[in-house]
């Protein structure tokens, strides 16, 4: 374990704490750059799918990760930035426009539905959302001027100019630079006063209230933050889809971006991307071990989300903090390595604290 | 009787038919957030294992219906039990959002089990009821949703009496108001609110083998606890007369939308329901408020 001693005030926000670290997320970012120069065409599809939901999974963990507010619904933002991307470019928007935008009007429904949202919390605003999500998904499918109905609508390709990002690498390029750029934008706002606002909020309401911090402003504010990074991940997603019917965006995905931050760790930003890289493999590893498995079990759709769900299950009752507690553990053993102490990270016992009146 | 009287009329006998089922799933839901304090979105899985174990008992093995009923019963309360005692149960004391979790990987393992073992089509089996409707004031309505209805009823009697007059329904009703000062009087917490799992599995049971013939023997079962969980809010969440009452609502809502409001309402009118009474009357039509503690 390695104890930090703050000299300066501005130490405890840096953005990178030491210098090993500057130096692995730079290499992790190079080897990244260059993966197109030996990267197959199907593994680099695979991971620009893969930066989606990871921009996805942080919009996400902004919400209920740092802000304490849980969303079921959050496939319809990734819904409406999809939808509103994809009708924008059918309008003649260059891409570059249009996929801020789709953030814009996404992060607007986030406000639309935060405003009446926030009175409620904890179960009932996971209920709210999970609602929300499955209106959003008739809507789409019933508003068929705008959205093509149940039939779903063609997205025109990705190009800037005349310059086509249809190809995989160029696609990929375009994810990792957008993933990279809301990650930094994302660290910098949780360093800042509206990001130290969220977690007081997420901590004790009452605690941040006393000190001046608008709760409900607060919470309002992450709720349209979220749900414009998560609708930037639509617009990209409805790229990677080039078709998109109102079934792509089931209460199904929700629970699957819920999986990703609650599987990376509650609270992390690292988390938020550890969990979406997990989640997203998991198809493909499933897909890799059926042929082991015996014939009735490997063919049917049920082994996939029986393996998110015991994985799920496995995560909260043995390791509450995540992929990103994981992490911090091993790297804790890598630092102090014959001094491991393996009660640092103990999990207190807590009396049974009652949630129903909040 | 004039026509729109007459589908009216029809209209509302469907509704409370509907609505007595939401009810029932509602019901096995409050009992365990009273309890527990777990919101169990694996409820309807429940439901699912009721039916497929129904439909193995009846088609397969040829039981007779109300033996077939009684077995289902017994293996659902005694799953639910087991679900508590081995895995939910080692969450209490972390916050809820770890127990909605926690129900939601239980909820895709079941499913995940269920697609596996039995494959993705449907199945049906036959009650006494299936196939026959009574005529009551010129309505024809089908014999099995009189049988819920009754069904809701008599669990509801049934709930009423077990909760005043017996030794063990005092004594979850103390689990649940306050477990410390529960087990200091010695009640046996666990037990009790594992029990009360079983209660709820025995509920989950009920309402799955009646509904299965009508929705057909399906992993899509669990759907039916979205508008349970609609139910719950529009009564009053923690309130199990509020399930009552808000099933029945939501499943007459359902129904009047269908027929008077524009294509395609009926699907969300429940979700509508929720979101509306969450945002102007949190705590349901008979909900306790209460005040918020620092």
């Amino acid at each position: 374990m390695r104890f930090d001693y703050h000299t300066r005030y501005r130490d405890s926000f840096k953005l990178f704490s030491h210098a090993s670290e500057r130096l692995l997320y730079g290499a992790l970012i190079g080897a990244l750059l260059l993966l197109p120069l030996v990267g197959s065409a199907f593994v680099l599809g695979e991971l620009a799918y893969v930066f989606i939901l990871c921009i996805a999974s942080l919009g996400l963990m902004l919400l209920t990760g740092f802000t304490g507010q849980v969303s079921l619904g959050h496939a319809a933002f990734v819904a409406i930035g999809a939808y509103a991307h994809a009708w924008l470019m059918s309008k003649g928007a260059p891409m570059l426009v249009s996929i801020p935008l789709a953030g814009l009007i996404t992060g607007f429904a986030g406000l639309l539905l935060g405003l009446p949202a926030i009175r409620v919390s904890g179960l009932y605003l996971a209920m709210v959302s999970m609602a929300f999500a499955i209106i959003v998904e008739q809507l789409i499918g019933q508003w068929s001027s705008v959205t093509g109905g149940f039939t779903g609508m063609a997205v025109e390709p990705a190009r800037i100019g005349n310059w086509s990002l249809s190809s995989p690498a160029a696609f990929y390029y375009l994810c990792l630079l957008v993933l990279l750029a809301v990650f930094f934008a994302l660290l910098n706002l949780l360093r800042s006063a509206i990001g130290r606002a969220f977690m007081g909020v997420r901590d004790s309401e009452a605690a941040a209230y006393s000190l001046g911090i608008h709760v409900q402003a607060v919470k309002i504010s992450a709720f349209a933050l979220s749900a414009g990074v998560t609708g930037i991940a639509g617009a990209l997603i409805a790229h990677h889809l080039q078709y998109l019917t109102p079934d792509g965006f089931t209460l199904l995905l929700s629970l699957e971006l819920v999986l990703m931050v609650v599987i990376g760790g509650l609270g992390s930003l690292r988390g938020a991307l550890l969990g979406a890289v997990l989640i997203s493999m998991l198809p493909l590893a499933i897909s890799r071990i059926k042929p082991l498995l015996p014939g009735q079990m490997a063919t049917q759709f049920g082994l996939e989300i029986f393996i998110f769900g015991l994985t799920l299950a496995l995560f909260v009752l043995f390791e509450p903090n995540g992929l990103n507690g994981r992490w911090l553990k091993l790297r804790a053993l890598l630092q102090s390595f014959p001094l491991y102490r393996r009660d640092t990270f103990k999990r207190q016992k807590r009396y049974m604290k009652s949630e129903r009146y909040r | 009787m004039s026509d729109s009287v007459q589908v009216f009329g029809q209209l509302t006998a469907n509704g409370i038919t509907v609505g007595a089922i939401y009810a029932l799933v509602a019901l096995g839901v409050v009992l365990i957030y009273k309890a527990t304090e777990v919101l169990n979105f694996a409820h309807g899985d429940l439901l699912v294992i009721a039916a497929f174990s129904a439909w193995g008992l009846i088609t397969v093995l040829g039981l007779p219906f109300w033996l077939a009923l009684l077995l289902t019963v017994v293996f659902t309360a005694a799953i639910a039990y087991a679900l508590d005692a081995w895995v939910i149960r080692r969450i209490a004391g972390q916050p809820q959002f770890a127990g909605v979790m926690l129900t939601i990987a239980l909820a895709f393992m079941i499913r995940g089990l269920v697609s596996m073992a039995f494959g993705p089509e449907s199945r049906n089996y036959a009650t006494p009821w299936s196939n026959s409707t009574t005529n009551i004031a010129g309505l024809q309505i089908a014999d099995l949703q009189l049988v819920i209805l009754g069904m809701a009823m008599a669990v509801t009697v049934v709930l009423y009496f077990f909760f005043r007059h017996t030794r063990l329904g005092i004594a979850m009703q103390a689990a649940s108001q306050n477990q410390l000062a529960a087990y200091l009087n010695g009640v046996r917490v666990k037990q009790v609110n594992s029990l009360v799992w079983a209660l709820a599995g025995a509920i989950a049971a009920l309402a799955g083998v009646l509904l299965a013939p009508i929705t057909l023997v399906d992993t899509t079962l669990w759907l039916v606890t979205l508008k349970a969980l609609a139910a719950l809010v529009l009564g009053g969440f923690g309130s199990i007369p509020g399930a009552i009452v808000g099933g029945l609502l939501i499943g007459l809502v359902e129904q009047y939308a269908g027929v008077y409001m524009p294509e395609g309402t009926k699907d969300i009118v429940a979700y509508l329901v929720l979101i509306g009474v969450l945002i102007f009357r949190p705590h349901g039509l008979l909900g306790e408020a209460h005040g918020r503690r620092v």
